[in-house]
């Protein structure tokens, strides 16, 4: 209604875009307040000493700024060794979803055979599946064969592709024309050399999301190595810190200096790859 | 005019299907395409021995359990459907935790909904830095669940915490959140919210689909912002709403790492009832307690209630979700 009562009016002190934008700014600043206060915090508080930890009021700067915290989480726990646990497990859990995720989106993209569909619809109906109500079963089973406390049950999966990138990969693979296929074929090039000097290079932008996504998955999953891992010495660093906190529960300058360190990894790779990453989780919400 | 369409292509439709039908016979006879069906098959081998090993096979064997005893250590002992029965009629703990994770699900889900909506209305905006704040918000749901169970337990420290000291320059004494059964829940609710990100950027690649003919429409047709949001905006988000509910109904039953750290601070027995969550009852019975064979039991009730949910959200869908591709 105010649209075209500037007009008249000719230049207004603030155009419709300015206002508008303004508004936008506003709701943005309003949620960045809520969501950034306990980022905020986590540094603040891991940058205090002990007793500016515990006093009242609490400066919203830390004064004085102390960095004894990080080398102190070392010192209590096995920090060093919890972060070489968590990067050997994401290391193998990498290495089996690509190789997996990479076979069986060929094959279910590229290959005729009878029931493709019937599997390939039993292979999306696990999707829904909750992860943790095979937790349970599985257990039983890994405890059968003797494996637990052992990263087998922690990493076996992997190397049969979860249902999600499996879906993910085939949706990208589909996108790559059958063309080069058949010219590959003409080539005298067979199946297997097409999947890895054809395919694999086009599809170089879907393994990073595999890699991210599986990276992020396994460094930051807490059920599963605490059913699965019994020795403080094979802990990961998700599971060794709620250990620490369970011991030295009011230590929050070490908690939030442990938090950080344990958030970092993940935060950086994603800081490296939010373009592409932003771009697959779209492209996996609109077309799924 | 719709049947008269029908008429026409009836017949060769069935033309088709007898083709295809001769064709499908004699599909995997020749030895190239039966080459190509045994190539196929061993590529996706990886993911059969998969479903079977880590999904079909730990399923039927915890069904089998479900009617056993069993402390991890000696042998299962066959009881019938005595676990189900205790589930069902003497334990408490098992009504209390269906309750918990029921009333968490009916604060969260809408909650998250219209906030995570909102937050992607306001990245839909074509302002400067508007790349920074979608970081900024997506952030939280790349960090640990333990880290960020542990930022909250530190903010909503009831003494030194945050929130508390802020609410008590306005002079409101706050609670011990945790510890408290009144508000144990929403401190788990904030906990969950912080990763608001994760789905907002879903709802704004739905909101980046949507056709701006259609917003074009609405302006001629005279509409406000609120109305295009009412009229365009959310029929044409409801594909995705549809999916993101049934993502985060599955999320909310698998509830366990916020509510575990929270509840075994301090040294502090077990959680408070109001903390229960289901998949924290299953670990303690499990893991605790050893008794395998009745959190089998659990997890199967859980899928099943798991199934119903979805297949009733699913049948709901023609009521409210509309597909742009569809035939009416």
């Amino acid at each position: 209604m105010t649209k075209y009562a500037h007009k008249n009016k000719g230049k207004p002190l603030f155009s419709r875009r300015f206002k508008s934008n303004l508004k936008a700014y506003l709701v943005l600043g309003i949620i960045a307040i809520f969501l950034g206060v306990p980022f905020y915090w986590m540094i603040a508080t891991a940058l205090r000493s002990p007793d500016a930890v515990l006093k009242l009021p609490p400066s919203w700067i830390p004064n004085p700024i102390t960095f004894e915290n990080f080398p102190k989480v070392f010192q209590e726990i096995p920090f060093a060794r919890f972060i070489g646990n968590s990067f050997y497990l994401v290391f193998w859990n990498v290495i089996g979803q690509i190789f997996s995720t990479t076979c069986i989106a060929y094959g279910f993209s590229r290959f005729r055979f009878p029931g493709r569909k019937a599997l390939f619809l039993v292979l999306l109906m696990t999707l829904m599946i909750p992860n943790t109500i095979t937790l349970v079963p599985q257990f039983i089973m890994f405890a059968r064969m003797g494996l637990i406390n052992s990263y087998l049950p922690l990493i076996l999966p992997a190397f049969t592709g979860s249902p999600y990138l499996i879906f993910l990969m085939r949706q990208y693979m589909m996108t790559i024309p059958l063309e080069l296929d058949e010219a590959a074929t003409l080539d005298g090039a067979n199946r297997f050399q097409i999947l890895v000097h054809v395919i694999m290079p086009l599809m170089v932008p879907a393994l990073v999301l595999v890699t991210v996504f599986t990276f992020v998955e396994v460094w930051n999953d807490f059920l599963r190595p605490l059913v699965f891992l019994n020795d403080p010495s094979k802990f990961t660093v998700s599971i060794g810190l709620a250990f620490f906190q369970g011991t030295r529960f009011t230590a929050w300058e070490m908690l939030m200096a442990g938090s950080i360190m344990a958030m970092l990894p993940p935060a950086i790779l994603f800081l490296i790859t939010q373009k592409r990453l932003m771009g697959g989780i779209a492209m996996t919400a609109v077309k799924g | 005019m719709i049947s008269e369409g029908k008429d026409v292509s009836t017949p060769i439709l069935k033309e088709k299907a007898v083709v295809k039908k001769v064709r499908s016979s004699s599909q995997y006879q020749t030895p190239r395409r039966r080459r190509e069906a045994i190539t196929g098959f061993l590529f996706i081998l990886p993911w059969i021995l998969g479903f079977l090993f880590f999904y079909a096979g730990p399923a039927i064997l915890s069904l089998f359990m479900g009617f056993t005893k069993w402390n991890i250590v000696g042998t299962p002992r066959w009881i019938g459907l005595q676990n189900y029965i205790e589930i069902f009629t003497i334990d408490p703990n098992f009504w209390n935790s269906v309750k918990v994770t029921l009333q968490y699900a009916v604060i969260y889900i809408p909650m998250m909904t219209i906030l995570s909506i909102l937050t992607a209305v306001a990245l839909n905006s074509k302002v400067k830095g508007i790349g920074i704040f979608r970081t900024l918000f997506y952030l939280p749901s790349i960090a640990p669940s333990i880290a960020a169970a542990l930022v909250f337990m530190w903010i909503l420290q009831p003494n030194f915490g945050l929130l508390n000291v802020l609410l008590s320059f306005i002079g409101i004494q706050g609670p011990n959140w945790f510890k408290d059964p009144r508000f144990a829940m929403w401190g788990i609710v904030m906990i969950a919210m912080w990763r608001l990100g994760a789905s907002a950027v879903i709802y704004l690649a739905g909101l980046q689909n949507i056709s701006t003919h259609l917003y074009d429409a609405a302006d001629v047709d005279g509409a406000n912002g609120i109305q295009k949001f009412f009229n365009v905006t959310l029929p044409m988000l409801s594909p995705i709403l549809f999916f993101q509910i049934i993502v985060e109904l599955i999320g909310v039953f698998q509830t366990f790492t916020s509510v575990y750290v929270v509840s075994q601070s301090g040294g502090y027995a077990g959680p408070i009832k109001e903390l229960y969550f289901y998949m924290l009852y299953v670990y303690v019975k499990g893991w605790q307690n050893l008794q395998m064979g009745y959190a089998s039991a659990l997890s199967w009730i859980l899928t099943i209630f798991i199934l119903i949910i979805t297949i009733f959200v699913f049948r709901s869908s023609p009521y409210w979700v509309y597909y742009e591709s569809e035939k009416k």
